[in-house]
């Protein structure tokens, strides 16, 4: 028996109506900690800090699903130094964990932020840091002591700090205008790298995150560019006759693995020498092999193929050679996107007639559907490799859920009636 | 939305006009002729002009007729086969292509939403050669035909549902000259 519970969590009502979104956390089985993240203190200019740093934390926390962070009113005191902390006041509210800090301004735009972590049972500090920080700068930093205390508390990397890439289609009467936009895994900050009248599809992060390659059909042609966030140029660097698609980066950074079709409309894969711009055809088969997607080691290429008759992923070693059949569950597997650590497969799978999301233990085949929509697509790892995101769709509409890899705890995220899809997971890399 | 509508109407009746060619011979090009007279004005309607002038007419009739004769192609689920009722309309396309050497059509292959993306381009693809492979073997040639795919990207329907998904299996003709 699973039971579900909804938390609604509005993030920043005062940011701009159309791009920022909602996130609800549905959960499974799997009891949330009470802690206690109390407000940091400030001394400073003016009446507080740039940002409120502790609402931050306490919405990552939250957001987790592993933690549910007490209200300010049920705290009995309020402290942001160690030496003025009761660990009583805590016990007797069962928090199994407690955070306290502070922000000190040490210049007219430089911040230090300290934050401690105690565990109130054992009474004792569980973790502390000092993190300078400027008012661009804070949230990121809010993210980062985040992931601090995540990781202390449960041993899994934190990924409060990563970003997200996604594309939205907003529709006006017959004209439909698609944009590429690059946000903070919270969808906070959002930014529209690239904006088009024709589709854009398939982003995915390089290992460093500064460029992100997609699919344009401006000019009713597809073309694989690859564009630098920082400075927003990009390059065309597939434009064969037919189709060019389905890019990702090589973990080096250097290549491309892609789909062409060329004039006959034979889909294979290629790797792409991003500076050379020389391609090296991986399979040469006449069904269709797309959705080209690099093993962590650099050793392998999961690729989609329907050479069996349905599509079913299949692995190439990366420097060629006979492919390998991967999976055999059910009549429809595909998209196949490595877990960081190199241990799990997600894909697109066919459920009894719903496409869902499954996850394959590579050493076990352990099989496990983790999404509950009939179109779910375009599953993606965190760098942590312990959630996935993926797209699915709510009245109509693409909309975004994450869900971590036992499918046990499960988030929405919606964005004021934007249809969202193809969401990727940004590395840990700082940006 | 109304757009749609009269394509797939003119669709099916193509469709029907194929699959009984006996019974009513080739009724489409008198109503092409008498729409493509009516719209491009009164004054191509000389008495003497009609008969001297008829070849020419007739191949103007064959590009100026585009907008009635279908130029969508619907396809059954997972299928990239061409229905019995369309390939008289893809025939008559080929004819207009080996007609004209000058004339070119993009093939825009498409496919409905279920399912991977990527993969879906490869479906809408698959379609569009399909047309093209049939185009070719009527005659025309290869460097008067191109190929895209948007997969499920462009869809003309938006429900999640048969009705809309079959109106999205399809290859859309367009012309360039």
């Amino acid at each position: 028996m699973r039971k579900t519970l909804l938390i609604v969590v509005v993030l920043l009502a005062a940011a701009s109506a159309r791009a920022d979104l909602e996130v609800l956390v549905t959960k499974g089985d799997v009891k949330a900690r009470p802690v206690a993240v109390v407000p940091f203190g400030w001394n400073g200019d003016g009446a507080g800090a740039p940002i409120d740093v502790s609402s931050v934390i306490s919405a990552d926390l939250r957001r987790s699903g592993r933690f549910e962070p007490i209200a300010e009113d049920m705290m009995l005191q309020t402290p942001s130094v160690g030496a003025n902390l009761d660990f009583d006041d805590w016990t007797i509210l069962k928090v199994e964990a407690v955070v306290i800090g502070r922000i000190e301004q040490t210049g007219a735009n430089a911040y230090e932020v300290q934050f401690q972590l105690f565990d109130p049972f054992q009474r004792r500090q569980l973790k502390g840091y000092r993190m300078a920080a400027s008012r661009g700068t804070m949230r990121r930093v809010a993210h980062r002591l985040a992931d601090m205390i995540y990781e202390e508390l449960t041993g899994i990397q934190g990924v409060f700090a990563t970003k997200v890439t996604y594309v939205t289609a907003e529709r006006a009467g017959s004209d439909t205008t698609y944009r590429l936009v690059v946000a903070d895994y919270d969808g906070q900050n959002e930014a529209v790298i690239m904006e088009s009248k024709d589709p854009i599809m398939s982003p995915a992060w390089s290992p460093d995150s500064r460029r992100i390659a997609y699919v344009s059909f401006e000019g009713n042609r597809s073309s694989v560019f690859v564009q630098t966030l920082r400075s927003g140029n990009r390059q065309r660097v597939s434009s064969r006759p037919g189709i060019n698609g389905a890019p990702a980066f090589s973990p080096d950074g250097r290549k491309l693995v892609l789909t062409q079709g060329g004039v006959d409309g034979n889909l294979d894969i290629y790797v792409l020498d991003i500076t050379s711009r020389q391609t090296r055809r991986l399979t040469n088969h006449r069904a269709i092999d797309t959705e080209g997607s690099w093993s962590p080691d650099g050793r392998h290429i999961y690729f989609t193929s329907d050479r069996s008759g349905g599509p079913q992923i299949y692995r190439v070693a990366a420097t060629g050679g006979t492919p390998e059949r991967v999976t055999f569950e059910g009549s429809y597997n595909a998209r196949p996107r490595l877990s960081p650590n190199g241990e799990k497969l997600a894909m697109v799978h066919n459920d009894r007639g719903n496409y869902r999301i499954a996850v394959m233990e590579l050493a076990s085949k352990n099989f496990l559907v983790v999404s509950t929509g009939s179109q779910d697509e375009s599953p993606s790892f965190a760098p942590n490799s312990d959630t996935l995101i993926y797209a699915t769709r709510r009245r109509g509409n693409g909309i975004l859920e994450t869900v971590s890899a036992d499918g046990l705890i499960r988030e929405r995220l919606t964005s004021g009636g934007t249809d969202v899809r193809e969401p990727v997971w940004s590395p840990f890399e700082r940006f | 939305m109304t757009f749609v509508r009269l394509t797939v109407i003119s669709a099916a009746a193509f469709a029907l006009a194929a699959c009984t060619p006996q019974t009513i011979p080739d009724p489409e090009p008198e109503e092409t002729t008498v729409g493509a007279g009516a719209d491009s004005g009164a004054d191509t309607y000389g008495d003497d002009s009609f008969g001297n002038t008829r070849g020419m007419a007739i191949e103007d009739d064959s590009f100026d007729g585009m907008e009635e004769l279908a130029t969508v192609i619907y396809f059954e689920f997972d299928s990239s086969e061409i229905g019995a009722d369309y390939v008289g309309i893809v025939e008559r396309h080929a004819i207009q292509l080996l007609d004209d050497a000058s004339v070119s059509v993009r093939l825009e292959g498409h496919a409905d939403e279920r399912g991977s993306r990527e993969y879906n381009i490869g479906l809408g693809e698959r379609r569009a050669q399909a047309v093209r492979r049939l185009l070719m073997l009527q005659g025309a040639s290869a460097g008067q035909i191109s190929t895209v795919s948007f997969g499920e990207e462009r869809p003309e329907a938006f429900g999640s549902d048969e009705a809309s998904y079959s109106q999205n299996r399809r290859v859309v003709i367009n012309y360039s000259r």
